[in-house]
């Protein structure tokens, strides 16, 4: 890491007069391995770096990338990130973060015992993957993919404000999707296990689960219209609240993007509904220390028994708002810092999953959605997607569905919460998930 | 970008473990972006990423190495690592001679981006804006895009194949808000074509604004989406990407291959309405998913995947026709020399028919019309794949009638394929579209003339 910072010291080095420099330097190192029928069909291993440079001069912004570190590179990334600060239009709240004395987290995200850890040995983890979901189940008649894939991520931030900060970390995951086959009908299904290094990976939990996914689903058929309850699995709460972390951007509110702006103090959730983005949460995937801007992250309490308490902030918005950043930038070198969630999470429930399926007399347990980029829109606030799951009858879980789509409004939905679960999961996205109970959706079939 | 010897040398190295198959892909992209957003141009940026990709295939398994180092060495390194994933049996020194592929380019650039002084940009970017807040006070929030890039490959393989390409794009989006009684709505629009900066001298920015403009405002008197099954008419060149998802996906070689596809073991086979033609076109000059070569190398061609309703073939890469002993379809491509190419569609359309397409609509007592569809998403082992309508009206009495609200569409890809039953004359492209498919994005086209499905699923909330 040593080896960024003193590639960004040095463009930062060359800012010039009234100049602000903010240069992020990022390198990753990954390999993915796709095993298929008992043969490797795929190895790639690959190394990465880049930098990033944003430049303000008379309040003005401009920012250019190269996807490599060389040197001669370097001078050209600066100069054209010079140039381009020449054509935007000036705001005076543009400007880099100033160091505000937030502690940085101790994060434990970073593994040796990657490194260490022979490819042979991934491989292998890919093809027991790959037997474990064929065992599991006699209707599972192959898989798309047995996957492993790791990889190591490191980043420095250098800035002329005094800013001087690196950070890095590590995973390993695995996925397997899954064909289900049973009288001429094929279903498909996936599941994934991550952590910091393969060995925390559960290849028998994430097998089953793969299998479990794609094999009940079989047999299903379309279910007729109706407004009724529907429970998200996990993975879906994740992806809802992925969209709701979007509208909470302050920078989505000041552009008038937002269906929360104006309702800070407004109760816009069920009260069951305490939604927190700590990125110091080292059980997330996406926790991170630092943010975009070279911040300590920090933990922001979003809705607080339903009552919506604060957004997402970086420098800009922040400075716009008459408020302080609360180390939300988010972005990779190639782009300029935004605002977003990091590891977004509801506060669990007391209830298992098992008891909010019982407390539902009749409505879908939503397994998958798809469309969500088509069919929701988080400014308007529009919500339809396609679902497949199963129904709940009197408590029970049932048959299985399919080709049906769940329809509402975000602001519907959050205010609908009946139940949230004790089953807070981590998942790949910035977002944890949960099983969630929603009333009073309109579901859409025959 | 890279000398004929040092190519050579490395593909000798990337093949020294016994490999079958060795490639280098080289690619060189410089990007600009300018964007503006609430009123102020808020940031231009420029890009740079160049790199190399070796791909190593010895019996089933495939070693990939890619990296920005285009130095011999670097190279060199990704080859050896590239050929020790995939280890052959063989090994020794293998010597490739390369021949030239010359395909033609179905993208003449007139104006090469790069050229464009930053003000025009930025001042293209202000008219956008300005026509689109002129349109009416409602509208709240304007942001607006112009993206251009160069993109210039080579590739190079063990089959003595060398090939270059140069891929001009060029884009305007224009994102409205607007606001009333009822809330926020949205209008989003992008126009762009692979070619230069010459887009402006045929895109009316301010035309073009003031009609996503419109979008939005349309939709604050919008009413909720039906919920259920009706007939559903798309309308020309905004519909084409129902067919990319019911269809196009489903008939990805590798996907089949893997029996993840409701269309495997169907060709020959009436797998849609007698009405349907569905052509995978690389050629299509200027179109958003056109090219001179893939990202194998193999030159763009014209596939007819159904031809009257008759399944007549799948779409395929390298690796998979090469498993087969068939030819290529050019549809073998990539995201960037990070990635490994694989089975991905270019400009997916449906064929003009002899309907008129005002007669469609006067013919359909209710449904829904949709002249704007957003993306989608298939389920390829199942076919079950939805798309969003981002403009839709009911259609009451044969008229349209109110604008509704958006949401997605839900249908089965085989069984849509067999409700068509109308297709009008009035063939048009739609939108410039970015394809996700196992992490990688392309970019792809799509069109369609005006047509009728029987029955589809609304997923809106009104009864």
């Amino acid at each position: 890491m040593a080896e960024l910072l003193d590639i960004a010291d040095r463009v930062c080095s060359w800012a010039r007069d009234g100049e602000q420099i903010e240069v992020m330097v990022g390198r990753s190192r990954d390999i993915e391995i796709r095993v298929y029928d008992g043969e490797i069909e795929k190895l790639s291993s690959a190394e990465s770096a880049g930098v990033g440079v944003r430049v303000i001069r008379d309040q003005r912004q401009g920012f250019a990338y190269a996807g490599t570190l060389d040197v001669d590179v370097l001078e050209e990334v600066l100069a054209d990130a010079r140039d381009n600060a020449g054509f935007g239009d000036p705001d005076e709240a543009y400007g880099l973060a100033e160091p505000d004395g937030v502690p940085y987290a101790e994060l434990d995200v970073y593994r040796e015992e990657l490194a260490a850890f022979p490819t042979e040995r991934k491989i292998e983890l890919a093809m027991e993957l790959e037997r474990a979901v064929r065992a599991a189940d006699p209707r599972i008649s192959g898989l798309e993919a047995s996957d492993y894939e790791d990889g190591q991520a490191e980043v420095a931030i250098v800035t002329t404000a005094g800013l001087r900060i690196t950070s890095r970390e590590t995973y390993a995951s695995i996925v397997a999707s899954a064909l289900a086959d049973d009288a001429g009908e094929t279903q498909i299904g996936w599941w994934y296990s991550i952590g910091r290094e393969p060995g925390e990976l559960d290849v028998a939990a994430c097998a089953e689960e793969t299998a479990r996914r794609a094999t009940r689903l079989l047999g299903a058929g379309k279910p007729a219209s109706k407004r009724c309850t529907v429970v998200l699995d996990p993975y879906v709460t994740s992806q809802f609240l992925g969209i709701v972390g979007y509208a909470l951007s302050a920078e989505e509110v000041l552009k008038s993007r937002s269906l929360f702006a104006d309702r800070l103090g407004d109760l816009v959730a069920s009260p069951l509904v305490t939604l927190v983005d700590d990125p110091r949460d080292a059980r997330a995937l996406t926790a991170t220390a630092i943010d975009g801007e070279g911040l300590a992250t920090r933990r922001t309490e979003l809705l607080a028994g339903g009552v919506l308490q604060a957004f997402l902030h970086n420098t800009y918005t922040a400075r716009r708002m008459g408020t302080s950043s609360t180390g939300s930038a988010v972005r990779s070198f190639s782009t300029t810092p935004k605002v977003g969630p990091r590891a977004l999470a509801i506060a669990p429930g007391t209830t298992s999953p098992a008891e909010l399926f019982a407390g539902v007399d009749d409505g879908f347990y939503v397994q998958e959605v798809s469309g969500l980029h088509s069919g929701v829109n988080p400014i308007s606030g529009d919500f339809s997607t396609g679902a497949d799951g199963l129904r709940i009858t009197g408590g029970a879980l049932g048959e299985p569905v399919r080709e049906f789509t769940i329809a509402s409004t975000l602001q519907r939905m959050l205010l609908d919460v009946r139940g949230v679960g004790n089953d807070l999961t981590w998942l790949p996205g910035n977002a944890a998930g949960v099983t969630l109970v929603v009333g009073d959706v309109t579901v859409s079939g025959t | 970008m890279l000398d004929e010897g040092v190519i050579k040398r490395t593909l000798s190295a990337a093949l020294r473990t016994g490999g079958d198959f060795a490639e280098v892909f080289a690619e060189d992209k410089r990007a600009t972006s300018a964007r503006l957003d609430d009123g102020r141009v808020e940031e231009l940026s420029s890009g740079r990423d160049r790199g190399v990709g070796i791909r190593v295939v010895s019996g089933e398994t495939t070693g990939y190495a890619h990296t920005a180092d285009m130095s011999e060495d670097g190279l060199r390194t990704a080859a050896e690592a590239a050929a020790a994933a995939a280890r052959g049996g063989g090994g020794g020194e293998r010597i490739v001679d390369l021949t030239r592929v010359t395909a033609p380019r179905p993208n003449p650039v007139a104006i090469l981006p790069e050229t464009i002084e930053k003000a025009v940009k930025v001042a293209l970017l202000q008219r956008a804006n300005d026509a689109a807040r002129a349109e009416s006070a409602a509208i709240k929030q304007v942001s607006a895009r112009i993206g251009d890039s160069r993109r210039r490959i080579l590739v190079a393989n063990s089959e003595g194949l060398l090939a270059e390409d140069d891929q001009v794009r060029t884009l305007l989006s224009v994102q409205t808000v607007a606001a009333g009684d009822t809330g926020m709505q949205t209008g989003y629009e992008t126009v762009g074509f692979t070619i230069g900066w010459e887009l402006f001298d045929r895109v009316d920015v301010e035309e073009h604004a003031r009609k996503v403009a419109r979008q939005a405002l349309t939709k604050l008197d919008a009413r909720p989406a039906p919920s259920g099954t009706m007939p559903v008419v798309i309308g020309p060149g905004g519909g084409g990407v129902m067919f990319h998802e019911a269809c196009g996906h489903g008939l990805e070689a590798d996907l089949v291959g893997k029996g993840a596809s409701v269309f495997k073991g169907r060709v020959g086979e009436l797998v849609a309405s007698p009405l349907v033609t569905i052509v995978d076109d690389g050629t299509m000059p200027e179109e958003w998913g056109c090219f001179a070569i893939d990202d194998e190398g193999t030159p763009a061609q014209r596939n007819v995947l159904i031809q009257d309703g008759v399944l007549t073939d799948y779409m395929w890469d390298h690796l998979r026709a090469r498993k087969e002993g068939r030819a290529r379809s050019g549809n073998g491509r990539r995201q960037s020399y990070q990635h490994l190419p694989m089975v991905r569609m270019s400009n997916t359309y449906l064929l003009a028919g002899q309907h008129d397409a005002d007669e469609i609509v006067a013919d359909t007592d209710h449904g829904v019309y949709v002249k704007h569809l957003g993306g989608g998403q298939v389920n390829t082992a199942t076919g079950d794949f939805v798309f969003g309508m981002t403009e839709a009206y009911l259609i009451e009495g044969g008229k349209l009638t109110e604008p509704i609200r958006e949401g997605n569409l839900i249908g089965n890809g085989p069984e849509v394929l067999t409700k068509i039953d109308a297709v009008a004359s009035d063939f048009a492209m739609g939108n410039p579209g970015m394809c996700g498919k196992d992490g990688q994005g392309v970019p792809v086209g799509d069109g369609v003339p005006t047509l009728r499905v029987t029955e589809l699923t609304i997923g809106g909330t009104a009864a």
